[in-house]
């Protein structure tokens, strides 16, 4: 599999790339939906030799930790920090995010509660299994990759009558994201890099919507450098051709209707509720809630907490706009001036896959590497 | 988040449990969410559970793809 990252075939596919931004008289922009993505341009240094070759490449909505809105991280804090006797189960990244009121990482616990980062929802089941006296809820966040996993957990939570395990769903679904990012029409795109990972659940069809409504071409890529930079080639080609399409340059692992098993997995734990995001706002049928046989092991039924949707931002971070592909991380004043990874002013610049974190990790890179 | 790895199934028992070698280390993974997996097969593995089968016929066309496209980088570079 060397081929994916050999520098002589990345420096071939770049010069193709050019000469076909040149042939269409100018700066292409390409929206990353997906984090993965961005980290991997970063990581490979491809972010200028794309904008050499005539590429503008702009972060997206893929980072479900950023776009997790302040009311469900305020809705376990308050889980952590009111409740007694309770693990709250999160993977690591979501501990950081600050709130107007402190992180779940600086946060104080309730008496006998506790924080437990974990890295699979299995691993938060197993915990409810290990101590049956006390209440475990799970902080249940991701797209549709994560998705199966977390209601597969819920099944079985609810097959086996682990009745002191609940989870918080923060689950978001990338199609109507993609859809309210364009009816916006804040960016202006020419394409939309689909995210790899999501893709081997939803498949190629599940955005077919996009270029016959929208004609915005597009292209599912994988996460070598060189599986980017074919997904780009074929976004150019159908802006040629003008004929906008899906192109599937994954194919190793993505099918055109995904994982079938995986999704009817999803379709019978969870359904579809209109939910609102950090920067985009509300978006219809764009989240998840477990359906009602397993509203016990919802957390915020089971715990009676409500989301304050007025519970607002974060002072002077621009995650939002970042999120929606509108600035990028240097254009925010508190970047690196007041806000890096050790003391972070919003969740882009904690997630692994946020914009800022990834701009600030590497972008220094980039920078000593031109001297 | 969506970060996953591509990696090897070694083992695999009735109930959908098992493990994959990932660079080496043995990582145990969730099959639930695949049909008909069998060790040796490549899986695409994230947040505990394997998540999609990946394709060797899909992804050596891939590779040969790319290899040609190397080899007229190849012929570019020794051409006059
Ligand atoms: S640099 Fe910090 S404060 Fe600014 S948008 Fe990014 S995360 Fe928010």
């Amino acid at each position: 599999m060397k081929e994916l990252r050999q520098r002589d075939i990345t420096r071939a596919l770049l010069r193709d790339i050019e000469k076909k931004t040149r042939e269409l008289g100018g700066p292409v922009r390409i929206m990353e939906v997906c984090g993965t993505h961005t980290m991997t341009i970063h990581r490979y240094g491809l972010k200028q030799p794309l904008e050499e070759a005539g590429i503008d490449m702009v972060s997206g909505p893929g980072c479900p930790v950023c776009i997790t809105p302040n009311e469900i991280h305020e809705a376990c804090l308050d889980l952590l920090t009111k409740r007694e006797n309770l693990i709250l189960a999160s993977f690591g990244d979501m501990t950081r995010v600050p709130t107007g009121r402190g992180s779940l990482q600086t946060a104080v616990p309730a008496r006998s509660s506790r924080l437990k980062i974990v890295y699979s929802p299995e691993e938060s089941l197993g915990l409810a299994r290990a101590n049956p006296d006390k209440e475990v809820v799970f902080f249940g966040v991701g797209f549709e990759t994560t998705i199966p996993s977390i209601a597969f957990t819920a099944k079985k939570a609810r097959q086996e009558g682990v009745l002191n395990y609940s989870v918080v769903a923060s689950l978001w679904l990338i199609p109507p994201a993609l859809r309210a990012i364009l009816e916006a029409g804040e960016t202006a795109i020419s394409g939309f890099l689909y995210p790899g990972h999501v893709s081997t659940i939803i498949g190629v069809r599940a955005y077919e919507f996009i270029p016959q409504e929208y004609r915005l071409a597009g292209a599912i890529a994988g996460f070598e450098p060189n599986d980017i930079l074919l997904g780009i080639t074929a976004i150019l080609d159908q802006i040629r051709n003008g004929q906008p399409g899906v192109a599937n340059e994954y194919k190793r692992a993505v099918s055109s209707s995904g994982n079938l098993l995986a999704r009817a997995i999803m379709q019978e734990i969870l359904e579809e509720k209109d939910a609102t995001w950090r920067g985009l706002g509300r978006i219809p049928r764009s989240g998840l809630k477990l359906r009602a046989p397993y509203a016990a092991h919802d957390a915020l039924e089971k715990f009676g907490l409500s989301l304050n949707e007025r519970s607002g931002g974060l002072a002077g971070c621009r995650c939002g706009e970042i999120l929606r592909g509108v600035i990028s991380p240097p254009q925010c004043p508190l970047y690196i001036t007041a806000c890096s990874p050790d003391s972070p002013r919003g969740p882009c610049m904690v997630s692994f896959e946020g914009a800022c974190y990834i701009s600030y990790k590497f972008g220094r890179r980039e920078r000593s590497k031109k001297v | 988040m969506c970060l996953g790895i591509p990696a090897r199934v070694t083992q695999i028992d009735a109930s959908g449990l098992g493990k994959v070698d990932y660079l080496g280390t043995k990582i145990r993974v969730n099959f639930s969410l695949l049909e008909e997996i069998k060790p040796g097969d490549w899986v695409i593995v994230h947040a505990g559970f394997a998540i999609s089968k990946l394709d060797e016929q899909e992804a050596q066309e891939t590779l040969s793809l790319l290899r040609e496209i190397a080899a007229k980088e190849d012929d570019r570079e020794a051409g006059p």
